[in-house]
């Protein structure tokens, strides 16, 4: 096997060498009821040709070819060649968690960097080198709130991702910290504040809101932190469209920055690999889950990185920890990084322009559910989504995504994502698409 | 050899504490202190909260290793010491001294009964 | 000054940030076709930021140049043995990496048609079905995205499953040589955390287990192989035991490599486990990860698992989101699929062969022990199976710990092994090969140790000052976490 890098000959000197005479001898102390009789039903190995094969068929099986107006937490754009090439290096690829500060510079240089930009990308004073996902980093959020509060409640917008919040559900219940949900204003789809308000008391540890909402459209965060705050709460505002950071006004009001960083030249891949991350102040450093690199001196007083503030981790701490985490995500926090350094101060505000002048093109003329304003994404009533997604699949292009199953309410609507990826050719039939169907409607309801 | 004050009273998680009328002053013996070396955090409880005998109060933390703090005595807690936020290191420099960590108003003032002298502590430690 | 100091190969690198310059760039877009937007008009003045104080300005060649530099700057298993215990550091395949790559699967969303995944489900399909083989369980998900949310979400399972019978319990038994994610992971889910002791051989001690059963009891969390590498002797029996109990099986799969195609959790009596991808199935670590932590169990934890589960009908996949009694989701969509891609690439190279890579690894961790045990302390003498556990307890009589060992290691050109875990060896010099060494690497770390041994008895401060090779040298950990700067600033 080609992975496997003795010979025979290798192999019997070594078992000589141990005593042994075959490998077998190796597990021969294993008591016998758990050895396992048959081989395993696997089929026989294959070669990379044939493994290539295996996953270009399946690729095929996809939606290549297919233009896309999916968002949702996942995003299409631009993927600056470098980030594949710099995550490809094998001393990033195939390195471990940078424990050995000294033979992991690479590594601790580059989550400080990240670290570092996180920071300048939402107002905040601290970052840590990633969570799995913008999903996962929401619990962590609420259980840090949870911890600086010494309070028991949160209270979540429903403009919060579904999924987010499904996650924040089953991730707290045990942890005696009910999930309490709050409205969006039907109009403007902004957080109801009047709703928050209502349900505001001193036993709230945090108010958890996301903007860009899941319908696009960008919430006051300064409202809602003075509200948070007047009850000592704290806000949490989360972010699945890195993209939108670099043009709307940085949460600083808020306690605690969780996100998602796909739109940061990682790829969709069908839902992850992707890279979380928390923010937040200097003063709750303490409290925060996740792997912190620090920058200090080594023995000859240069400057050198290493992970610091352990002790809260579970190494350490076991059944104390802040959390369990473990693992987090950096070689794709690598690819994050990168895209930052590519696109840059320049890069980014010109990315922005355009997603936000394509999302604003593809909305006009259609029938927007919502007043609010909105960066790439937004919501457009049509009737029936079912009808419209399979009618746009005859023209090769995904359409957007149906809210029903979410929001009753929302049934006949869906949400639509613009990048600076959308063409305006497909733009334009996905619009034309619309509107027949809306037509069509229109003389089904008159008969 | 260390110095353990005599008018200190001590607990076998190595914690001290001077009794000066109703009001005891507590804090990490310097065995505690070499134990543990370089100290780079300190978790204290808020003024007012209470802390009981033989209950964890707080903790310190080196680098890689965090310890409880246990109370040895009981009472409510009228005093941090905050200059231990910003200088932890005071925690090896002068765990006996400087680096008190909280001040108690004892609730139980008979509970130190039941802990070492210095001399006892001393053996303890030697043991 | 000059400030080309040091060889090409490692030569200096100031930060991005000490890099920029106003006006450089590293991009270029297409031009818009439709037209611009004014963020004010669009967004109210209040919505709009100004620049990104701080932010990068470099160009294209000096960005591939600033990770290029750093990237020599780390030690990687592409450059050597990575010894490190418990964390399965094998070689990973490239082969994995183009696969991740085909582009309908890195491109795939994961709300596009059912129709247009196809694919991306099968995929998924086939690598639960394979997981299920080798672990000997009846039905995994994969939406965990590492082992310890893998943990997280096995006890979750552990606990709708007693939840369902009426009463959930209070405590889990945790073995004192556990990851600290077990302790920590039980805590997550409500439990009451009680330790069981190891007897002198390093193996559960079964008169202290038993006496610790009792109707309050949920579990246990047990890792098999220990993280002393020996396998537990007495499984079958403690298994059993718990399930007379009414309590359930819970193992922590990350040790994995060593019974893959040898012995079968499943039939020793497991009913919920997780799987660490990024170490039995060789996806890379990526210096953190990502990871990915599938769950397999046993039929009677299926109906809890995370929504959506994959069902095929007639020949197409399609998602399930009707499951009344699931714990919900952990994750957002459906994991890491692209390391799903990756670990399903490795299992398909070795087939049914896989057995002949887990008997490597313990050839492998074998070998190293006979060729180092002459020079350090062995303290559990049970035959090894994936990794083996040495302490410094010779070396420390000179002042020399496992920490000085593992840092002079990196003079040798190896990275150090797993230093003072298991917390039940003093010391302790945790070393997993895995199967990806061949013999001559191999011997250069026996010899290694060796010569480190030889150090720590005539020459300690040689070893206490290691290493001595690294472009930087050992690194003030103590300032870092008493006067933490995490993020560069303009006046720094």
């Amino acid at each position: 096997m080609r992975y496997l890098p003795k010979s025979d000959s290798e192999r019997l000197e070594m078992l000589k060498a141990c005593g042994l005479s075959s490998l077998d001898d190796l597990v021969a102390h294993l008591p016998p009821e758990v050895l396992q009789k048959q081989a395993l039903e696997l089929p026989p190995g294959q070669s990379e040709y044939e493994i290539m094969d295996y996953f270009r068929a399946r690729g095929e099986r996809m939606a290549d070819g297919y233009a896309s107006f999916l968002g949702g937490g996942v995003y299409r754009h631009f993927r600056p060649v470098l980030a594949d090439v710099v995550v490809s290096r094998s001393e990033f690829l195939t390195s471990y968690t940078p424990y050995q500060a000294e033979i992991s510079q690479g590594t601790l240089m580059t989550i400080f960097e990240f670290q570092t930009m996180i920071c300048q990308l939402t107002g905040m004073e601290v970052a840590n080198a990633s969570m799995y996902d913008g999903s996962t980093a929401v619990p962590e959020a609420a259980l840090m709130a949870a911890r600086i509060t010494r309070r028991e409640r949160i209270l979540v917008a429903r403009g919060v991702h579904p999924e987010y919040r499904d996650v924040l559900k089953s991730s707290v219940k045990y942890q005696d910290l009910p999930v309490v949900e709050f409205g969006f204003d039907p109009e403007s789809g902004e957080i109801d504040l009047a709703d928050l308000a209502s349900k505001l008391d001193d036993t709230v540890a945090a108010v958890i809101i996301q903007s860009p909402n899941y319908f696009g459209v960008v919430e006051n965060t300064k409202a809602a932190a003075a509200l948070a705050h007047q009850h000592g709460a704290l806000l949490v505002s989360v972010f699945t469209e890195a993209v939108s950071l670099g043009l709307l006004t940085p949460p600083a009001e808020a306690d605690i920055v969780a996100g998602e960083l796909q739109s940061f030249a990682i790829s969709p891949s069908y839902g992850g690999p992707f890279a979380g991350v928390i923010a937040t102040k200097m003063a709750h450093i303490r409290q925060m889950p996740g792997r912190i690199v620090g920058q200090t001196t080594d023995l000859n007083g240069n400057r050198a990185f290493c992970l610091t503030l352990s002790t809260r981790e579970q190494h350490i701490r076991r059944e104390k920890a802040t959390s369990n985490i473990c693992t987090n995500q950096a070689l794709i926090a690598l690819m994050a990084t990168v895209f930052m350094a590519v696109y840059g101060k320049q890069g980014l505000r010109e990315l922005t322009s355009q997603n936000l002048a394509k999302a604003h093109y593809l909305a006009e003329g259609l029938d927007r559910r919502f007043s609010g304003p909105f960066f790439n994404e937004f919501v457009v009533r049509c009737g029936s989504p079912e009808a419209l997604n399979t009618a746009l699949l005859g023209e090769k292009i995904i359409g957007g995504i149906p809210l029903g199953r979410y929001y009753p309410e929302l049934a006949d609507c869906m949400l639509l994502c613009a990048t600076e990826m959308s063409r305006r050719d497909e733009m334009d039939t996905l619009k034309r698409a619309c509107a027949s169907q809306s037509e069509g409607m229109l003389a089904n309801s008159r008969v | 050899m260390s110095n353990y004050p005599a008018s200190f009273r001590y607990t076998k998680e190595h914690e001290w504490v001077l009794v000066e009328g109703d009001t005891g002053t507590v804090g990490i013996t310097d065995h505690a202190q070499s134990e543990l070396g370089d100290i780079v955090y300190v978790d204290l409880p808020q003024v007012g909260s209470t802390m009981a005998q033989g209950e964890t109060f707080g903790s310190v933390e080196s680098v890689k290793a965090v310890s409880d703090l246990y109370a040895p005595v009981s009472g409510d807690v009228t005093a941090i010491n905050d200059a231990l936020a910003k200088a932890p290191e005071k925690l090896n420099s002068d765990p006996h001294g400087e680096a008190w960590l909280v001040k108690v108003k004892l609730t139980h003032p008979d509970e130190i009964q039941h802990l070492l002298s210095a001399e006892e502590y001393q053996s303890y430690i030697e043991g | 000054m000059v400030s080309k100091v040091t060889s090409h190969l490692s030569q200096n690198e100031p930060l991005l940030f000490e890099r920029s310059s106003p006006g450089k760039k590293g991009y270029q877009l297409p031009s818009l076709d439709v037209p611009a937007v004014d963020p004010v008009s669009a967004l109210g003045a209040e919505n709009v930021r100004g620049e990104v104080a701080g932010f990068p300005e470099v160009s294209e060649v000096e960005t591939i140049r600033h990770f290029t530099r750093l990237s020599t700057w780390n030690y990687a298993i592409d450059l050597g043995l990575y010894p490190l215990g418990s964390c399965t550091m094998k070689y990973n395949p490239r082969v994995n990496e183009a696969a991740a790559r085909v582009d309908g699967l890195a491109w795939g969303h994961p709300y596009q048609p059912e129709s247009l995944a196809q694919g991306a489900m099968e995929i998924m399909a086939v690598l639960e079905r394979y997981l299920a083989e080798i672990t000997g369980m009846d039905a995994v998900t994969l939406q965990p995205a590492a082992g310890a949310h893998g943990e997280f979400t096995g006890i979750l399972l552990m606990r709708a499953c007693l939840e369902a019978r009426g009463d959930a319990r209070a405590s889990i038994l945790v073995p004192d040589s556990s990851h600290g994610t077990n302790p920590a992971t039980a805590r997550m889910c409500g439990y009451e955390v009680v330790n069981v002791k190891s007897t002198s051989r390093g193996l559960v001690d079964m008169e202290h287990f038993r006496g610790l059963l009792n109707p309050s009891v949920a579990g246990i969390m047990i890792t098999n192989p220990n993280t002393l590498g020996l396998f537990e002797e007495n499984i079958t029996e403690i298994t059993r035991l718990l399930h007379e109990n009414g309590s359930l099986v819970y193992m922590d799969g990350a040790n994995m490599n060593a019974l893959a195609g040898i012995s079968r959790p499943g039939d020793f009596g497991v009913d919920v486990m997780h799987l660490n991808l990024h170490k039995t199935f060789s996806t890379p670590h990526g210096g953190g990860g990502p990871g990915a932590g599938p769950v397999a169990v046993k039929r009677l934890l299926e109906p809890y698992l995370p929504a959506p589960r994959i069902v095929q009908e007639d020949g197409t996949y399609r998602y399930n989101y009707d499951l009344p009694e699931s714990i919900g989701k952990v994750r957002a969509f459906y994991g890491n699929f692209g390391v799903f891609v990756r670990a399903l690439a490795y299992i398909l190279a070795h087939g049914s062969g896989l057995r002949n890579a887990t008997l490597d690894a313990l050839l492998n961790a074998n070998y190293l022990r006979a060729g180092i045990e002459a020079h350090y302390t062995l303290p559990y003498q049970d035959r090894s199976l994936h990794e083996v556990v040495f302490s410094d307890s010779i070396q420390a009589k000179n002042g020399v710990k496992t920490g000085d060992i593992a840092k002079r290691l990196i003079d040798y050109g190896f990275h150090p092994y797993t230093t003072s875990f298991p917390l039940i060896v003093p010391g302790a010099m945790m070393i997993e090969p895995t199967e990806t060494e061949g013999k001559q690497e191999l011997d250069f770390f026996i010899e290694a140790m060796a010569s480190i041994a030889r150090e720590a008895r005539e020459n300690p401060e040689l070893v206490l000052n290691a290493p001595h090779s690294t472009r930087v040298r050992r690194v003030d950990e103590v300032t870092a976490a008493r006067k933490p700067i995490v993020r560069w600033e303009a006046s720094s």
